[in-house]
């Protein structure tokens, strides 16, 4: 450990990092859903794949990255808007798992439905020209395209701290994660919140994707890894939590960093033992309050 | 007319499950032209059987079931292949002793925590012993599998069977199945299995009439464990390999599907929803490459329109319950 | 819902789960090749290349009268890239389509589940899967046969290679499963056995598609060569990847193997100058008259120029063909000595050869780079041809090595 350079080790935890951000972006709008409508998202990895997929398609008839970066997310949005009004809502007040189960299986058709569009062959999505470059940063060099991930994620995380905690329907939301009854009891009607949450939500998912795209390529099985990977962050940062979801995600990039550094072969099992660890000291993720989800 | 004749037979089988699974299935492959998909429905509907028994009869839903139905696997594969035991009986013993094993050590851990955290944690330890299945290579033949499965005899008192014919492997499978289904009617029928029931309707108030919940939901969870090693064990015996994803996160979704599309909480919704499935899949794939596609907007279906699944709808049983 | 309708449906399900097939009663029954293979997942491309490839010599086995007389047909099966699935799938091609033979699995693993199988019923198969294993002991049998090149011979003909073209200073990422696994063992071994340092080796999680973790050490080592041994959208997402952090500039790239594929998915830039082994391209048919024969019926029935696993697909159909005709029988194990007895072959890109102790293919195989995007003209014209390495058994484990001297 000791003759390591040290700019190896800042490169690695940097590294780190933004990969740290990466699995946050991922995991704030699985955990702003479940925070809410305690419902567990199967499709989330799905969205995640729709947002890299939209964005090929969007880049190619728009020819703009910027454009394609805008509307890619609001188009996995408005399809998280009619899942909810027309899918999931059906499930309200039936057991708990419903919801898991039907994302699960409507993860299946979505899967399969972009094979069938756009072929067994995945795609390449290209950056903008401006950032597929590498800057060098003195420790290390560093593509100019993650440097925008983080800038982007960071944005991102402050737009959704403003919105909840500076708009009125921020504070029903809130208010809805802490007590949906009290909320229902006071007047309001949750029915639309929670629509708007799932299609954030799932416009978030579709944000991280076509972030991703360049980095990782597209290709349909691209969001079936991610979406276990997202709901270990969630649960460690305790459901509904977005500070535990911030936390977790840069502290399980860390550990996948730092494992691939010193014990490469362990890093598939890293996070998993993370969560264990975690999950056994408190009861309900980092950040999570007991009776949410239980 | 139609509608009460249905009824009463299905009734009639839901009060008889034993009777009506050894009748049906002592003659299935006689009329199934596939005796190689009767014995995977039979194997797999073991499987949903003990997921069953934790998720449709205790009400707790478990992401990581592969972990025993791959224990039974390679607990039965490696003293068979690796460690040369070499009698079936002998072999069966180690799988279900590896199930049992896990699901005690696993359930232990798990069950101090509860809904999605609790399936996290179960999903977490069916990882852990996938990664590990998988890099104990030299032992489980790691991500190639486990493969040399001797296919031995069944030892009886005074004469031995070969089972190498699949109509040979079938109905000794079909024995062992209905011996399992046999010690499940035994617990669902007992006062454990009320307090089972009692769980997944309200645990907190079952606690507060003086059971102990706890042991209650790990002895379920070990049971479980142990329906769903047999499986596994079966299965290592039938493919004469034991695949690494028997013990991946893929395969407890497998279950889950099945269970859910038979009929969760019923006693014969597991037999049926393997057939459905494994039918299915076996069918569609013939037709066309996009069966997934049509797979989940089946199973989609039946969790917004039939959420009791197919044997669930057809006798009228429960829906749903209280996560516990 | 009526609960009528439902039973009736439900029981239809299982009922229609009945064999399609109706026993031809002709005078001759078709000679039937089962084909296990993964239609859906992540190597759907791949696979779809071996059904053309092994639809074509079905087509022209069909058309030169048969094979003894008899129709060939070959039954396609999905295994979903998982081995319980492939087993089960050939045992039902075994026991009620009662197939004579079975060509394919892709994956190695699967087609470990699928050889137990054929083991047990004594059928024939040809493995069309990239696999060490499958040749040796204890997995290997009289009746299985392995048409595809497998880790070792790629590695070390790619290894030596690069090594005494590319640069002596390497650094392998390997996918941690098997294939990854044996390939960086051999890639090691050959690098040193030609002068060359390896660097570091770093393994990373099959299906992971993040390598940003990896990637600071690498820089900070300086390697001459990258090696990239992940397969499929990993492959591309490592070199997207490298390519981000500036790295190409001062290595080169290599890889075991290059499929066509991959330039089609990822592109000719980010491919451009990336080397790596093939067993066989197209543009082959520029110099091998045989390969023009292959190609031209590829793309008249097809319209796609056959690919690197269609063309295993193809030429392992074409084989148990042959061996039908010699054997004068289909049993498996007079067509498998009748294959022994008379191991050379020819079907479409030069000579290839059945070992005897391990019934292992040796044939020709080629260095190829991506061509750069300037200079790609079609579709599929994306590699250019290096240079052309002689199938030799020197480049496989010896048969004492692998248990069957």
């Amino acid at each position: 450990m000791l003759d390591i350079p040290l700019s190896v080790l800042a490169a690695q935890v940097f590294t780190g990092l933004v990969l740290g951000m990466i699995f946050v972006l991922l995991a704030i709008g699985l955990s702003l859903i479940f925070g809410l409508m305690t419902v567990v998202n199967f499709a989330h990895g799905s969205f995640y794949m729709l947002g890299a997929y939209f964005g090929f398609f969007l880049l190619g008839f728009t020819k703009s990255f910027w454009a394609a970066l805008f509307l890619a997310p609001l188009m996995v949005g408005c399809l998280g808007l009619l899942i909810e009004r027309f899918l999931i809502r059906r499930l309200y007040g039936r057991s708990p798992d419903d919801p898991l189960l039907l994302t699960f299986g409507l993860s299946l058709i979505l899967i399969e439905t972009v094979r069938l569009v756009w072929g067994k062959i995945g795609l390449t999505l290209s950056p903008p020209p401006l950032l597929a470059k590498a800057v060098n940063l003195g420790f290390m060099v560093f593509p100019t395209y993650r440097l925008f991930v983080l800038g982007a994620t960071i944005v991102v995380l402050i737009g959704l701290w403003l919105f909840l905690e500076r708009t009125n329907v921020g504070l029903i939301i809130r208010a809805g994660s802490r007590d949906a009854l009290m909320v229902r009891a006071l007047g309001i009607d949750l029915g639309r919140i929670w629509l708007l949450v799932f299609g954030i939500g799932s416009a978030l998912a579709g944000l991280a994707g076509i972030l991703a795209g360049p980095m990782r390529g597209v290709y349909a099985e691209m969001g079936v890894n991610v979406v276990i990977e997202s709901f270990v962050v969630v649960v460690v940062g305790g459901m509904g939590s977005l500070v535990g979801a911030i936390v977790a995600g840069v502290l399980l990039g860390q550990v996948v960093g730092l494992t691939t550094f010193f014990a490469p072969k362990l890093t598939e099992i890293s996070i998993f033992v993370v969560m264990a660890v975690v999950l056994l000291v408190r009861p309900s993720g980092l950040f999570g309050e007991t009776g949410l989800m239980e | 007319m139609a509608t009460s004749l249905i009824r009463g037979v299905t009734g009639w089988i839901n009060a008889h499950p034993l009777m009506s699974f050894v009748v049906f299935f002592s003659v299935f492959p006689l009329w199934l032209p596939s005796t190689a998909l009767a014995t995977q429905i039979l194997i797999f509907g073991l499987f949903a059987l003990g997921f069953n028994l934790l998720y449709g009869y205790t009400g707790i839903l478990s992401f990581g079931h592969a972990a025993y139905y791959g224990l039974g696997a390679y607990g039965t594969g490696i003293a068979l292949a690796k460690l040369g035991l070499g009698s079936i009986w002998l072999g069966l013993a180690c799988g279900l002793a590896a199930a049992l094993v896990g699901g005690v050590i696993i359930g232990f851990f798990c069950l101090r925590r509860r809904g999605i955290y609790f399936a996290m944690l179960t999903l977490a330890f069916a990882q852990l012993l996938y990664f590990i299945g998988f890099h104990l290579a030299d032992l489980t033949g790691g991500d190639d599998g486990l493969r040399g499965i001797p296919q031995l005899r069944v030892g009886l008192p005074g004469f031995s069977v070969s089972i190498e014919s699949s109509f040979a492997f079938y109905y000794f499978s079909f024995v062992l199945v209905a011996l399992a289904v046999a010690g499940l009617t035994r617990i669902l029928g007992s006062p454990f299995g009320a307090i089972l029931r009692a769980i997944r309707e309200n645990s907190e108030r079952a606690a507060a009439c003086g059971y102990d919940i706890s042991r209650a939901k790990l002895l379920s969870f070990v049971f479980s464990a142990m329906f769903t090693g047999l499986a596994g064990s079966l299965d290592a015996l039938r493919l004469t390999v034991v695949p690494i994803e028997s013990l991946y996160w893929t395969t407890s979704g497998q279950v889950v599907i099945m269970t859910l599309l038979g009929g969760a909480g019923t006693f014969l919704g597991p037999f049926v929803g393997a057939a459905a499935f494994l039918a299915l899949e076996y069918r569609l794939s013939l037709i066309t490459e996009s069966w997934p596609l049509v797979i989940g907007v089946i199973f989609s279906a039946f969790v917004l329109f039939l959420p009791k699944g197919i044997w669930g709808t057809l006798t009228g049983g429960r829906h749903g319950h209280q996560s516990a | 819902m009526n609960r009528r309708s439902f039973l009736a449906g439900t029981s239809a399900a299982v009922a229609t789960a009945a064999f399609p097939a109706v026993l031809r009663a002709q005078a001759k029954d078709p000679i039937r090749i089962g084909f296990p293979l993964p239609l859906t997942g992540p190597f759907g491309a791949l696979a779809a290349d071996m059904q053309r490839g092994g639809q074509l010599a079905v087509d022209e086995l069909n058309a030169k009268g048969g094979v003894l007389g008899r129709r060939v047909e070959c039954l396609f099966r999905d295994d979903q890239l998982k081995p319980a699935v492939g087993a089960q799938r050939t045992k039902e091609l075994i026991e009620n389509d009662k197939v004579q033979f079975v060509v394919g699995g892709l994956a190695a693993h699967v087609q470990m589940a699928i050889n137990e199988q054929t083991k047990k019923s004594k059928v024939l198969f040809v493995s069309c899967s990239q696999s060490d294993e499958i040749s040796a002991k204890p997995d290997t049998s009289p009746i299985t046969f392995h048409e595809a090149l497998n880790p070792t011979i790629t590695c070390r003909i790619m290894g030596k290679w690069a090594a005494e073209n590319l640069g002596k200073k390497w650094w392998i990422v390997y996918a941690d499963y098997a294939w990854g696994k044996q390939c960086n063992n051999v890639l090691t071994e050959t690098l040193k056995k030609n002068g060359g340092t390896l660097l570091g080796a770093t393994p990373y999680p099959l299906g992971s598609a993040e390598f940003s973790a990896h990637l600071p050490k690498i820089q900070a080592a300086k390697p001459d060569v990258l090696m990239n041994v992940a397969p499929g959208a990993d492959n591309i997402a490592l070199h997207k990847q490298v390519a981000s952090f500036g790295m190409r500039k001062d290595m080169k790239m290599a890889q075991p193997l290059l499929w066509i594929s991959y330039l089609k998915e990822g592109g000719a830039e980010l491919y451009e100058d990336v080397y790596g082994l093939i067993n066989w391209y197209w543009e082959l048919q520029d110099t091998i008259p045989s390969a023009k024969k292959f190609v031209e019926g590829s793309m008249r029935k097809f319209n796609i120029p056959p690919g690197d696993y269609g063309a295993y697909a193809y030429s392992g159909v074409l084989e148990v063909a042959r061996g039908v005709e010699l054997a004068k029988s289909t049993d498996s194990e007079a067509v498998a000595n009748a294959l022994r007895k008379n191991p050379v072959y020819n079907h479409f890109k030069g000579k290839q050869w059945w070992r005897s102790c391990d019934n292992k293919s040796f044939q020709d195989a080629w260095i190829v780079k991506g061509r750069g995007p300037g200079k790609v003209k079609g579709e599929w014209d994306l590699m250019d041809i290096v240079s052309k390495v002689s199938g030799n058994e020197e480049q496989d484990r010896t048969c004492a090595e692998k248990g069957l001297a």
